[in-house]
């Protein structure tokens, strides 16, 4: 056994409530088809004994397990709960999963997004399993009157041999849940582990293909309202004044008003969004009437001036300015590329870098840009709300729920324990649903309406909404000396409204004489972490131009990565370089014997990122049919350390690199005047089905580090990658994404 | 406002509604069958596919009055026990993540079958290409529909 050092501050999770009691009842109408094995029918126990905050046990053995993070579809509503059942060593088949409210006094981080789920989760809940299972042992140890360390268990079975004694856990768990919680409880070896490592199937699978309703927007109750925004046209504008008499009339109509969300002079976090803090609302009993109600409403829009908004943030409290105008993306290229030109925030420096230049062999220069892109989640924005005098219930797709109870207690003026959120499945994130203005607009709207409402987005209003991924830029230059070594590398970035560069990573460490810059410009159009926030763009970016680099200095290009690897393990260049060189050789060198890349021709590329503490090294096979690119296969080399839920991993993988194939094609929102010039799938081009790569083959490296998360590092690589190969086909490089805006065909 | 007949899932059910209403918010807020999902409300995404007497159809542009004797399909009625091959495919594949569109691929990828029992990879590409996933599941979901595919024959 190890002991885990415990590095946790709260181990509050370890507590059994005061709030949950003991022995507590449940309802049982989450439970049908809740089980990863559905068709098997458990015996529901009479009584549950809690162990902790994540772990209830029935007098029959059964096993409640409590899914803290809100799930949006990278699984951690199965894989986490997995973690704490291979430490309380039960059998994942007796195991119920259930998802739990946002509770901040009981679960340690309830928060989706960053792929920190599983990372940051590992040591808690191994935790809070081995815990729960030593306090069995213990209530056996002192009913058996043997000593504790002679008992050992398996899969919800406690064993004494020497006396022949056995218990199930469910025996055991009235009297375990009255014990003192042990303190610093070793956790298994990994080579013990029986459940992580095993793949096991979603736990909301059967649900899911089912139709049952598992998200916000199926969510109903006695007396609920539906209602909608409408929000300005165009980014730059405000509500001037609104012609509701027509409306008002309109069958199912309840009311229209306006709500201010956020005043003006509120102290925002980096969560409360800025965008449209005004909103034109229309209630009524039924979706499709708001929704013609919707449309028949007249508003009359008037220009915003400058204006100064408060956020705290993590380098203290600023005053940011929201610019007045309507932008458009010509405007936008021209100052980025005007910006481009001048020098920047020095973000890193090593060395002599204009020296080296001077004095180089080969000089490669290119510059690369990508366009802002919506999140479109297929479940669009939306929330339940019910507040009355005393208290707020909200339920709603929300990834951090802690980052919105500020904005929430200070507009609808309650205390932090007046407002619950319940965390339901989310149809999908990406980022955009880590911003609560939902939560806020939907409360604001049920206190005015003074009833139960559920508040709904369409499709056009989620898109033209904001929170986008900001449009980038990134100009790189590289200096080779006579015999093809790098000498120097010099990256700037920029971006509206945030620069895209991180200073620290691959290559920076690997070479002498290195200069990383950082610029942006302010808009009014909002931005919001979208997968891999700045890596999506960077990595594909950088990636790319390593690729160009290697051609110039005329190496394989796996090869000349590893060599720039082996030289920042051998001889580092500066510090806070933020990558092990041999975990990133490590997932360059399996894609190589993974993709038989060298002995096999075609049209491929290889891209290598590290980013959300895993590395990814990717090759993709592709070829042009009817003069559009066709993914053919795509290999995969993974380092994310232990992975937890084989098939599940591979599922989030597959996930990404489509994901990213589809934004490297085709991912882009323009604007013109403000207006976002697209509103829905008929103008914004999504990946699909006949576009999706026909094969992907992902390959886990084997090792026992703690594992990290995979929601986002295998998107950044793609989009390099592709272009990458794209290059073999067309014998021309993409800077430019999308890639397909430039001309695919053949020729 | 009309009164509209409709069978939904074998059942008689009667609303009293505009009859320009689409078939997707009767389901949803009329008749509380909810695993039809709203994703578009332009026929783009899939999300809100439904059968129309076993043929896949966009229900969040069909009118309600449009729909006269023919029988409505939902995901809640594919099976009794969710045990469709599709359904069943679906679980060994475990195809979802996010999960929000899938009913609407079940629905679409069932419709195909309905049609034509054993698709080529191609015809299963033509076929499920009005269908948007976001989380990107596609390779699931065709190998999903091949599995499916199999158990039919």
């Amino acid at each position: 056994m190890t002991a885990v050092k415990n590095t946790i501050d709260r181990r509050s999770f370890l507590k059994v409530s005061a709030l949950a009691g003991g022995g507590m009842m449940l309802s049982f109408s989450w439970l049908a088809g809740c089980k990863p094995t559905p068709d098997e029918v458990l015996a529901l126990p009479k009584e549950w004994f809690e162990l902790n905050s994540y772990i209830k046990i029935g007098e029959n053995g059964v096993v409640t397990l409590m899914s803290a993070n809100p799930e949006f579809g990278s699984n951690v509503k199965t894989s986490m709960p997995m973690i704490l059942a291979d430490e309380l060593d039960v059998d994942w088949k007796n195991v119920i999963v259930q998802q739990a409210d946002f509770f901040p006094e009981r679960f340690d981080r309830q928060f989706t997004g960053g792929s920190q789920g599983i990372r940051q989760g590992w040591k808690p809940l191994r935790t809070a399993g081995a815990t729960a299972r030593q306090m069995l042992v213990n209530a056996a140890a002192q009913t058996w009157n043997v000593p504790a360390n002679e008992i050992t268990t398996e899969a919800g079975m406690l064993f004494h041999k020497a006396s022949s004694k056995q218990a199930g856990y469910g025996e055991m768990a009235s009297i375990a849940a009255k014990l003192e919680v042990p303190k610093d409880v070793p956790v298994k070896e990994i080579k013990d582990f029986k459940v992580i490592g095993n793949s096991k199937k979603n736990v909301d699978g059967a649900n899911i293909v089912t139709g049952k309703p598992l998200f916000t927007m199926d969510y109903k109750q006695e007396g609920m309202l539906i209602a909608m925004i409408v929000h300005p046209p165009a980014f730059g504008l405000k509500v001037k004044s609104v012609d509701d008499a027509s409306v008002r009339t309109m069958p199912g109509i309840k009311d229209v008003f306006v709500i201010q969300t956020l005043a003006d002079d509120y102290e925002r976090n980096g969560f409360d969004t800025t965008t449209f803090t005004e909103l034109v609302v229309v209630a009524g009993t039924s979706t499709w009437e708001v929704l013609n109600a919707k449309k028949a409403l007249r508003v009359e829009w008037e220009k915003i001036t400058d204006k100064n908004i408060i956020v705290a943030g993590r380098g203290g409290t600023q005053t940011v300015t929201i610019p007045a105008g309507l932008e458009s993306t010509i405007s936008h290229n021209a100052k980025m590329a005007e910006m481009n030109k001048k020098p920047a925030n020095v973000l890193r420096k090593d060395g002599n870098p204009e020296a080296a230049f001077k004095k180089a062999a080969k000089v490669l220069e290119r510059t690369y840009t990508a366009p802002f892109l919506a999140h479109n989640c297929m479940e669009p924005v939306n929330c339940f709300a019910h507040v009355t005098a005393d208290k707020a219930e909200i339920r709603g797709p929300i990834q951090a729920p802690e980052f919105i109870m500020q904005a929430l207690t200070a507009r609808l003026g309650m205390p932090r324990e007046k407002i619950s959120i319940k965390l339901e499945r989310m149809g999908g994130g990406f980022g955009q649903r880590a911003y609560g203005h939902h939560l806020v607009e939907a409360a604001v709207i049920s206190q005015k309406l003074n009833a139960p409402v559920k508040m709904m987005y369409t499709r056009e209003d989620d898109m033209t909404y904001g929170i986008y991924r900001p449009t980038y830029t990134a100009t790189y230059r590289a200096a080779l000396d006579e015999n093809n070594n790098l000498i120097a590398f010099h990256v700037k970035g920029g971006g509206i409204p945030e620069h895209p560069v991180a200073a620290n990573r691959f290559p920076a460490g690997a070479v002498d004489n290195y200069l990383a810059e950082g610029w942006q410009i302010n808009s009014n159009i909002t931005i919001g972490a979208f997968r891999a926030p700045r890596s999506n763009f960077i990595g594909g970016a950088e990636q790319s131009f390593l690729d160009e680099l290697a051609e110039l200095a005329d190496k394989d290009p796996i090869e000349f990565r590893l060599e720039l690897l082996q030289r920042a393990k051998d001889k580092p260049v500066g510090e806070n370089n933020d990558y092990d060189a041999d975990r990133y050789a490590g997932v360059l060198k399996l894609v190589r014997e993974k993709s038989n890349w060298g002995n096999q021709s075609g049209n491929r590329g290889v891209a290598a990122y590290f980013c959300h503490n895993t590395y990814v090294a990717e090759v993709v096979d592709l070829e042009i049919k009817n003069n559009q690119p066709i993914v053919q296969k795509v290999v995969a080399a993974v380092d994310c350390g232990i992975v937890i839920n084989p098939d599940a991993a591979i599922n989030m993988g597959e996930g990404g690199i489509v994901d990213g194939i589809g934004n490297a094609l085709y991912g882009e929102l323009t604007f013109l005047d403000g207006v976002p010039e697209k509103n829905n799938f008929h103008q914004y081009r999504m990946i699909r089905q006949k576009e999706a790569p026909k094969a992907i083959e992902i390959h886990f490296v084997k090792n026992e580090h703690d594992p990290t998360g995979l929601g986002e590092p295998l998107f950044p690589p793609v989009f390099a990658a592709v272009a990458n190969a794209l290059y073999k086909v067309k014998g021309k490089r993409y800077y430019q994404q999308p890639f397909l805006k430039e001309d695919i065909s053949l020729g | 406002m009309a009164t509209i007949n409709l069978t939904v899932n074998g059942k008689k059910q009667s609303v009293d509604i505009d009859p320009a209403t689409p078939v997707l918010w009767v389901l949803r807020d009329h008749l509380n069958l909810v695993g039809t999902k709203y994703g578009c409300g332009m026929a783009q995404c899939g999300a809100c596919t439904i059968h129309l007497d076993g043929k896949a159809m966009r229900s969040c542009v069909l009118p309600v009055s449009s729909v006269g004797a023919q029988e409505i399909t939902t995901i809640e009625g594919l099976s009794e026990k969710g045990d469709h091959p599709v359904q069943k495919a679906w679980l060994e594949h475990d195809v979802p993540q996010c999960g929000y569109c899938q009913a609407g691929q079940i629905m679409n990828a069932a419709g195909l079958l309905n049609e034509n029992p054993s698709p080529s990879d191609d015809q299963i590409e033509t076929a499920m290409n009005g269908n948007i996933c976001r989380c990107g599941t596609y390779l699931r979901i065709k190998a999903a529909i091949k599995t499916a595919t199999q158990s039919n024959s």
